[in-house]
């Protein structure tokens, strides 16, 4: 299931709606990220992040984020795939993101987990604007985003 | 054509989005984005490197050499940063 939403969401009540239901389901993984209090490509330099704004393509969005999904679940047996991404403003210490992958055993539920949010980081079309002191500034693309989505080609 | 810009290049570009009769000549994005750089000195600027600039068509990912017709939605916008 794919949700793009602006609202908050409750990570406890998501994993325990999530977990319910299916006696086959042996593991579950949850990653959950969260908006840091620093310049991504300059930490411990310049200032601090007061907030940040993410903007996307609605549609696209949704679009993407459902390949990765299936491409997830043909990778690996899957019994469930939750991704929920929020946009708009966000401060410093709010959730963002969050991939939960359901399976019978821990090995597909760990590795799908991670490769959603590896193909998630490089697919899915957000963009992050963080408001400084010293102004608003782009997040750039890091190449060690690109290289960790490419640990999954095949 | 409906022509979409997003993140650093809509800002650049001074819109987010450009309804557009495009010269029958202009069948690629790489064509399109030639035609593009000639409407303002922001459009040049937008496009001057497009190693930062990545093109989806109809909301799917695609090179400079694919095929566009004016019944398409293209949209323009650096690499992504999300998650």
């Amino acid at each position: 299931m794919i949700r793009v939403q602006a609202e908050d969401f409750d990570p406890g009540a998501e994993l325990a709606a999530f977990s319910t239901g299916n006696g086959k389901v042996g593991g579950i993984c949850m990653f959950l990220g969260l908006v840091r209090d620093y310049l991504g490509d300059h930490p411990g330099q310049g200032a601090g992040v007061n907030a940040m704004t993410l903007e996307h393509y609605p549609g696209m969005t949704e679009r993407q984020l459902a390949a990765v999904e299936a491409e997830a679940r043909d990778r690996w047996p899957l019994h469930a795939v939750l991704i929920i991404h929020r946009h708009g403003r966000l401060e410093p210490g709010e959730r963002i993101v969050l991939v939960a992958t359901a399976s019978s055993h821990r090995e597909a539920a760990f590795q799908s987990c991670h490769f959603l949010m590896d193909w998630l980081k490089t697919k899915a079309p957000f963009w992050k604007i963080e408001h400084t002191d010293q102004g608003d500034q782009w997040v750039a693309a890091k190449e060690a985003d690109d290289d960790a989505a490419r640990r999954w080609d095949r | 054509m409906n022509v979409l810009y997003f993140a650093w290049l809509r800002s650049r570009i001074g819109v987010g989005e450009e309804i557009l009769v495009v010269p029958e000549s202009v069948t690629t994005t790489g064509a399109l984005v030639a035609w593009l750089k000639t409407r303002s000195d922001g459009h040049a600027q937008a496009f001057a490197d497009l190693k930062l600039v990545r093109v989806a068509v109809n909301q799917d990912y695609v090179g400079w050499d694919h095929p566009i017709t004016p019944a398409d939605e293209v949209a323009f916008f650096p690499p992504v940063t999300g998650g």
